[in-house]
């Protein structure tokens, strides 16, 4: 690897690793890279172009993870950075690390079972209790405060909580 | 035509782009007029997330037409932009809410054409189509189950609930069969791998619908009469209603901007 390649490859680590710390505003315990959100990251000429994907279509996050990303970036001296959206493949809860999970866990959110799947309607769904780990819960409500999760209680602790959907 | 329309030169890929795009805008705002209205709060944030969904849908196939058209539009000028007759979206999608039951029904009747439609497209020859498709295709999974399970409890649930559900059943579905429609303009994209061909997605339509209807102890509707003219421009009153509240801003102070 020439002297060249080796700086512009630990440019494109040290972007990653400041751009990947960037966390999603609606959850702020998980960071971009731990749900899986930062796509890629390329340093060609000495331009910074950072890749990111939508969890949801319609999520209203994404504008404000761009900016915060160009920020982050600024403030670490690696800008200027183009940030582009990419979609495909699409995003799936598959891609969430599983730090991220525990982070959930422990922010008080169930997070989404492994393996995309699909429930029929009124199908069951194992999710255990963020609080008290008891899988004697149900859910309240299919949509909940932001479009990836969803409202459930727990029986046993009687707490109501936020699931991560399975996406 | 409005001060200040636009009018699209509409080639085959743009115009399925923008029917696509004004079906999923049309019922993402009709869904977005319950807000604060649903009979309870769950349901209230449930009509708003799946709006969500769905004008997140649209503003990446408008996007993906400013892309194609080239004619220096952005995704809002198409939105708010357009005049009535400009609008390809189903007449299912911009019939009024009416009561819940109703704005269930056409939520069910849409979900379960278009969940199978998206997971075709996502096969598209056109990779932009086919990112949008895979993408909005779990979204409309979750709708379609979301949709199925109120049409359960209302169809299977007290006497007024069943009673309202049919009757909405049986105004909606005239408006299903456009959903199978193809005009020349289609066929061309569907010949060449970008479209998807409606007519094989038929069966996984009735079967869904009858699946759910039956369960619910509501009589599905034995084909009938359909009405058509919504992919060409030719719409129901209510179409032009609906956009004087979405378009207002922009027609009132246009170029407006916060």
């Amino acid at each position: 690897m020439s002297d060249d390649a080796r700086l512009r490859e630990k440019l494109r680590e040290e972007v990653r690793r400041v751009a990947g710390a960037v966390v999603d505003p609606e959850i702020p315990v998980l960071s971009i890279a731990d749900l899986g959100v930062l796509r890629d990251v390329t340093v060609e000429d000495g331009c910074i172009e950072v890749a990111i994907t939508p969890t949801y279509s319609g999520c209203p996050a994404m504008n404000m993870i761009a900016v915060e990303i160009e920020a982050a970036l600024a403030n670490a001296g690696l800008g200027p950075a183009k940030v582009k959206t990419v979609l495909s493949p699409a995003w799936t809860t598959d891609w969430m690390t599983d730090d991220g999970r525990r982070k959930l866990k422990e922010y008080g959110i169930a997070p989404p079972p492994k393996g995309t799947h699909r429930r029929l309607p009124f199908g069951k769904e194992l999710v255990a209790c963020p609080r008290c780990g008891a899988t004697d819960t149900s859910p309240i409500a299919a949509f909940g405060s932001t479009s990836c999760k969803a409202l459930w209680r727990c029986s046993s602790c009687r707490e109501p909580f936020d699931h991560f959907k399975c996406h | 035509m409005g001060i200040g329309s636009i009018c699209v030169a509409e080639t085959p890929l743009l115009r399925f782009i923008l029917r696509r795009a004004d079906d999923a805008l049309i019922l993402g705002h009709r869904l977005s007029e319950w807000c604060g209205h649903a009979p309870m709060m769950e349901e209230d944030m449930a009509l708003a997330n799946m709006g969500l969904d769905l004008i997140g849908q649209a503003r990446l196939l408008y996007a993906y037409a400013a892309e194609v058209e080239a004619a220096g539009r952005d995704e809002d000028a198409y939105a708010y932009l357009r005049d009535v007759r400009g609008y390809g979206n189903l007449l299912l999608l911009e019939q009024p809410n009416g009561d819940f039951a109703r704005t269930m029904l056409r939520q069910f009747l849409y979900s379960a054409f278009i969940d199978p439609y998206w997971r075709a497209l996502a096969g598209s020859a056109d990779a932009t189509l086919a990112a949008i498709a895979a993408k909005a295709e779990k979204e409309s999974a979750y709708h379609l189950r979301h949709a199925a399970e109120w049409v359960l409890r209302l169809g299977d649930g007290t006497a007024e609930s069943h009673v309202r559900a049919q009757t909405a059943v049986d105004e909606l579905w005239p408006f299903t069969g456009e959903m199978f429609e193809v005009d020349a303009s289609e066929r061309g994209l569907i010949d060449a791998g970008v479209g998807v061909d409606p007519e094989p997605l038929r069966r996984t339509f009735h079967e869904t619908v009858s699946r759910v209807l039956v369960q619910a102890t509501l009589t599905t509707p034995q084909g009938g009469w359909m009405q058509k003219g919504g992919r060409n421009g030719y719409h129901s009153e209510h179409l032009g209603h609906l956009l004087s509240e979405l378009q207002y801003m922009q027609r009132a102070f246009p170029g407006a901007i916060w």
